[in-house]
C-alpha cells in the first residue's frame, strides 16, 4: 500500500493518494482524494495503468481473432464480451445463427453473470472487513468455472464464441452439471443474506451512503445494476433483446433509493433472476448445428455497425467501422466501467474515507475494462 | 439510530413520543443482535463441519488429480505408434493464430516425382500462446489438439520454445 | 499429584527450599525473578499457540486448511514467522523521536505483564493477590493506551498519528464499559479481590447465578473487550483495506513482533478476566446435587478448567472477527456512548436491586 501526502499550504485541504496498488480498488486504479479532515471534497481517478491498446490490436486481427482479445477486457464477463463482438459481426454479415447457438449463448452468458456477481459479493464483504465472504463467494464460483472448464476448456478466458456460432458443441455433461449447480446455489444464496444483507453492521455502513439520483445516473451514463438502483431502466436485455432473451421471462430489477444498499440489493436480486433464466432454458436446448457456415476469411461489408449487450457491469457496446477488408478499420468498445467510474466523484461528495471504500465496491469496477 | 425529535408542546404527546422512541431503541438493539447471531450461525456451521473443507493440497494430490479433457493446456501434434503425424505443413494454423505463436518451417520433398511443400519443423512458442484455441479448428487434417497439461513452469526460458514434431517422424500416408 | 490440584503445595515447597538456603531478602528477589521468567515463557508460548490457533480457526471457517506445510499440520508456522520477523531490518524514520519510538512497544508489553500477574490461574497459583484486584487490572490495562499514543506520535507520520488517536479514543471509551460490566458482578460478590470472586463461585458460576443481569453484563463485556483489544469488528485503526495503516505502520522487525504479541496477550488477558469474573475462574462446572457428574468434573485439574474457559472466550473473539464487517469510527463511538453505556448503567441498577431483594441464586 503506498500513500504519499502532498500538503497544500494555502487551503485547509490536503491530498491523499490511494495508489495504483491498493487492496480495495479492484485493479490498478489511482485515486487522488482531496480531503478536508475526514470528509472527501473531490475524488480524481487516474486510469491507464493497464492500457494494452486492445482497440489498436483489433485493427490488425481478423474478426475471429478479435474475439479472444475481448476476453481480457472485462475478464469477469468474458463470454458476454465475446458474444458482443460475434453478434456485431453477424449483424454485419446478416447471418442468422441456429436456435441452439442462441440458447446456449444465453445460458452461458447468465452463468457468467452469476459468477461475476458471486465474485463481487465476496469482494464487497472483504472490503468492508468480513473476510470470510471472499472465500464463500469463490467457493460457489468454483462450480461455475468447473462447468466452463468442462465445456469450453478454460476457466476465465473462454473464447468459446466465434462469429457464426460456437467453436465446438457443448459437453454431454453440461446440462446435468448446470442443473446440479442451480440446486446447490439456490440453497446457498440465502446464506449470503444471512451473512451480509441483514447484518446490522453492514446496513449501517451502506444505507444512505453514496446517493445517485436518477437524473445524475442518466447524465453520467451509468448503466447496469448501478444505474438500475437509481431507477434508470437501462437493461439491454429488455430494451434491445439479443440471443434468446426475448423468449424468457425475467424481471428487470429497479430500485429508487440509489444508495449503496440499493446497488447491493440489485445485484443480489439479479442473481436470483439469472438462476430463473437458466432454469427456464436448460431443459429446452433445441437440437441443431452448433454453428452457421461462414467463410474461412470473414470480410464485413463497408459500413458501421454497433451492437450492445448487457454485461454484469452494464451496457457494453462494440462499434465497428469496416472498409470491406478482413480487419476492421476502427473498432471501439463502449465499456460500462468507464462511465460508472465517472460518477464516483459525484457520489463520494461529503463522505468519509471509509465510505469511499464501500461506494467503490458497490460500483463493481473492473479496471482492465476501463483501460482496455 | 432513533430520531427522537419532538417539537410538540403538549405534555401528553411528549411522553407518548418518548415512550415510542424508547421502544424503538430496544427494538433496534434486539433486531441488531438477532442479525448478528444469524451471521454467527452461518460461520459456526462451517466451523463445526470440517468435512466441508473444499481445498486440495496440490502437489501431494497429483496421483488423483484429473483435469477435464477439454482444458486448454498446450498445443501438441499427434503422433501414432509409428511416429507419424498428420501435418501437411499447410500453415493454416499459423495464419489463424493471432499473435504469431506458431511458426511452420517448410522443406521440399519428393513425392511421386514432384517437389511438394512439407513440414520441416513446427515451432511452437509456448511463452506467447494465449490458449485461445483458434488453431485447432483451422487445421484441415486435425493434426493438432489442445492437451490438458498445465504444469509449464520452467527455469530456462528457451525450454518454452518447443518443436512439436518428433525427430524422424514423417507424415502418414494418404493425407493431403 | 495433589500439587496439580492445589498449587500452594508447590509454591510452599519452593519457598521453604529457598528460605533454607538464602536470606529473606534474596529469597524475595529470586522468587520475583522466577515469576517474571515464568510469565515471559507464558507470553512466548501464548504467542505461538494463539497465532497458530487463529490461522487454523479462520481457515476452517473459510472452508480451507490453513498452514499445513511447515511442521506437521503446520505447527511450526508461527516459529518460522517469528524467525522471519527477527531477521528483518529494524528501520527507524529519520525524523522520528528515537527514544519514544523504541519505548512504545515496551510500554505496551509492561502493561500486559502487569495485568496478567493479577489473574488467578489455579488454586494457589496467583502471582499478585491484591484486595483491590479488579480495580488494579482496570487501572493497569489503561497504561496500554500510552504505548499506542507514543507509537503513533513518535513515528512522525500523519497516518500513524491519526490511527493512534482513533485507537486511543476507542480504547478509552470502551474501558468504561468493561469496568462497569465487571462492577455488575462485584455487586454480587461484595469484594474486589479476584481470589474471593473465584471462591464465591464454588457453588455455581456467576453467569448462571446472576441470571439475566449477569448475562447482559457478560454480553457487554464481550463486545467491549473485543473493542479494547482493537480486534474483530472494531479494528478500523489497523485494517488493511482502509487508508491509514494504524499506529504500527513504521515498525518492522522485532518491535513489530512486540505489537503483534501484545495484541494476542491482551486478548488472553481480557479473556482471562472474563473467565475469572463471569465463568468461575478455575472452578469446575457443577450442576446442583449431581454427585457423580460433580465428581467427574472435579477430577479435571483447575488449571485445565481455567485455560479451557479462556480458550472458549478467545474462540468467541475469533469467531466475531471472521464473521462481521468492520464498523466505522463514528459508529464505533456511537455504539459505546449511546448504546452500551446506558444499558450498562441500567443493568447495574437492576443487579443492585436484585441483590438487595435476594433474587439471585
Amino acid at each position: 500500500m503506498e500513500e504519499t501526502v502532498y500538503k497544500e499550504l494555502e487551503s485547509e485541504e490536503y491530498f491523499i493518494n490511494m495508489g495504483p496498488q491498493h487492496p480495495s480498488t479492484h485493479g490498478v486504479l489511482r485515486l487522488v482524494l482531496s480531503l478536508d479532515g475526514e470528509i472527501i471534497r473531490k475524488v480524481e481517478p487516474h486510469i491507464g495503468y493497464i492500457h494494452r491498446s486492445i482497440e489498436k490490436m483489433c485493427e490488425h486481427d481478423s474478426y475471429q481473432q478479435i474475439v479472444h482479445l475481448t476476453d481480457r477486457m472485462d475478464y469477469l464477463s468474458c463470454h458476454i464480451n465475446n458474444e458482443a463482438v460475434c453478434l456485431g459481426v453477424e449483424m454485419g454479415l446478416q447471418l442468422e445463427v441456429p436456435e441452439r447457438v442462441k440458447v446456449i449463448r444465453t445460458i452461458i452468458g447468465e452463468l457468467t453473470r452469476l459468477s461475476s456477481h458471486q465474485l463481487w459479493w465476496g469482494v464487497m464483504g472483504m472490503d468492508l472487513g468480513a473476510i470470510t465472504t471472499f472465500l464463500y463467494g469463490f467457493r460457489d464460483r468454483e462450480l461455475i468455472t468447473d462447468i466452463f472448464e468442462e465445456t469450453c476448456g478454460a476457466r476465465l478466458t473462454m473464447n468459446y464464441n466465434i462469429p457464426g456460432g460456437l467453436m465446438f458443441d457443448i459437453h454431454p455433461n453440461f446440462q446435468k452439471r448446470t442443473k446440479d449447480f442451480i440446486t446447490y446455489f439456490k440453497k446457498k444464496l440465502p446464506e449470503y443474506d444471512d451473512l451480509l444483507s441483514n447484518n446490522v453492521i453492514f446496513r449501517e455502513r451502506t444505507l444512505g451512503i453514496g446517493n445517485l439520483s436518477k437524473e445524475d445516473a442518466i447524465s453520467f451514463g451509468v448503466t447496469g445494476p448501478t444505474g438500475r438502483a437509481s431507477g434508470f431502466s437501462c437493461d439491454v436485455r429488455k430494451h434491445h433483446p439479443y440471443s434468446a432473451y426475448n423468449k424468457v421471462e425475467f424481471k428487470e430489477i429497479l430500485r429508487t433509493e440509489g444508495d449503496c444498499y440499493a446497488r447491493y440489493q440489485c445485484r443480489i436480486d439479479e442473481m436470483w433472476e439469472s438462476l430463473s433464466i437458466i432454469e427456464q432454458l436448460i431443459d429446452n436446448i433445441p437440437e441443431g448445428p452448433y454453428k452457421a457456415p461462414t467463410k474461412a476469411v470473414i470480410k464485413l461489408p463497408k459500413g458501421e455497425f454497433y451492437q450492445k449487450v448487457e454485461t454484469a457491469r452494464g451496457e457494453f457496446g462494440v462499434y465497428i467501422i469496416s472498409e470491406g477488408q478482413k480487419s476492421p478499420y476502427r473498432l471501439k468498445f463502449r465499456s460500462p466501467g468507464f462511465s460508472n467510474l465517472s460518477a464516483l466523484n459525484h457520489m463520494a461528495q461529503g463522505c468519509k474515507i471509509a465510505d469511499l471504500v464501500a461506494i467503490m465496491s458497490t460500483l463493481d469496477l473492473v479496471i482492465p475494462d476501463i483501460d482496455r | 439510530m432513533p430520531a427522537s425529535t419532538c417539537s410538540q408542546l403538549k405534555a401528553g404527546s411528549l411522553i407518548d413520543i418518548k415512550m415510542k422512541s424508547i421502544v424503538n431503541y430496544f427494538k433496534e438493539i434486539f433486531f441488531g443482535l438477532k442479525s448478528l447471531v444469524t451471521g454467527l450461525r452461518v460461520t459456526g456451521h462451517y466451523f463445526t463441519h470440517p468435512k466441508e473443507i473444499i481445498t486440495q493440497q496440490y502437489p501431494e494430490n497429483r496421483e488423483t488429480l484429473k483435469m477435464f479433457e477439454r482444458f486448454r493446456g498446450e498445443v501438441v501434434l499427434l503422433h501414432n505408434e509409428n511416429n507419424e503425424h498428420k501435418c501437411t505443413g499447410c500453415s493454416a494454423c499459423e495464419v489463424a493464430c493471432p499473435n504469431g505463436t506458431i511458426e511452420i518451417i517448410h522443406k521440399r520433398v519428393d513425392v511421386d516425382g514432384r517437389k511438394v511443400k512439407a513440414l520441416d519443423t513446427f515451432v511452437y512458442h509456448l511463452q506467447m500462446c494465449t490458449m485461445c484455441g483458434l488453431c485447432i479448428p483451422a487445421c484441415p487434417t486435425d493434426a493438432i489438439v489442445m492437451a490438458n497439461t498445465f504444469e509449464h513452469a520452467v527455469f530456462d526460458r528457451s525450454k518454452l520454445t518447443k518443436v512439436l514434431n518428433n525427430p524422424g517422424s514423417k507424415i502418414m500416408d494418404g493425407i493431403k | 499429584m495433589k500439587w496439580l490440584y492445589d498449587f500452594s503445595y508447590l509454591t510452599h515447597a519452593i519457598h521453604k527450599g529457598l528460605s533454607e538456603r538464602f536470606e529473606p531478602g534474596t529469597v524475595v528477589i529470586l522468587e520475583m525473578v522466577m515469576v517474571g521468567v515464568a510469565f515471559m515463557l507464558l507470553f512466548a508460548v501464548l504467542g505461538l499457540v494463539l497465532v497458530y490457533a487463529e490461522r487454523k480457526v479462520s481457515a476452517v471457517i473459510q472452508q480451507r486448511l490453513g498452514p499445513m506445510r511447515v511442521g506437521k499440520w503446520g505447527t511450526a508456522q508461527t516459529l518460522a514467522d517469528v524467525v522471519k520477523l527477527l531477521l528483518k531490518e529494524p528501520l527507524i524514520n529519520k525524523d522520528a523521536d528515537r527514544f519514544l519510538f523504541n519505548l512504545a512497544p515496551f510500554v505496551i508489553m509492561i502493561a500486559a505483564f502487569m495485568a496478567i500477574a493479577a489473574l488467578p490461574f489455579a488454586k494457589g497459583l496467583h502471582a499478585i493477590d491484591f484486595d483491590i484486584g479488579i480495580l488494579y487490572i482496570a487501572a493497569v490495562s489503561s497504561l496500554g493506551v500510552i504505548g499506542i499514543l507514543l507509537a503513533g506520535w513518535s513515528s512522525n507520520n500523519k497516518y500513524s498519528l491519526i490511527g493512534a488517536m482513533r485507537s486511543g479514543a476507542q480504547i478509552i471509551s470502551y474501558e468504561l464499559s468493561v469496568a462497569l460490566s465487571l462492577l455488575t458482578i462485584v455487586v454480587l460478590t461484595g469484594s474486589l479481590q479476584l481470589s474471593v470472586i473465584v471462591e464465591s463461585q464454588a457453588d455455581g458460576w456467576w453467569i448462571f447465578k446472576g441470571h439475566i443481569p449477569a448475562m447482559i453484563a457478560f454480553l457487554i463485556f464481550l463486545i467491549a473487550s473485543t473493542a479494547e483489544t482493537n480486534r474483530g469488528p472494531f479494528d478500523l485503526a489497523e485494517a488493511e483495506s482502509e487508508l491509514t495503516a494504524g499506529f504500527h505502520t513504521e515498525y518492522s522487525g522485532l518491535k513489530f513482533a512486540f505489537f503483534f504479541l501484545a495484541e494476542f496477550a491482551n486478548m488472553f488477558i481480557v479473556a482471562g478476566i472474563g473467565a475469572t469474573v463471569f465463568l468461575g475462574g478455575w472452578m469446575p462446572f457443577h450442576i446442583g446435587t449431581w454427585e457423580g457428574f460433580n465428581a467427574v468434573m472435579d477430577f479435571i485439574p483447575p488449571i485445565v478448567w481455567f485455560f479451557g474457559k479462556v480458550g472458549f472466550m478467545i474462540f468467541l473473539m475469533m469467531w466475531f472477527r471472521w464473521t462481521f464487517p468492520r464498523l466505522r469510527i463514528d459508529q464505533l463511538l456511537t455504539l459505546e456512548w449511546k448504546y452500551l453505556l446506558p444499558i450498562n448503567l441500567m443493568n447495574i441498577v437492576l443487579m443492585a436491586f436484585l441483590s438487595l431483594m435476594g433474587w439471585h441464586f
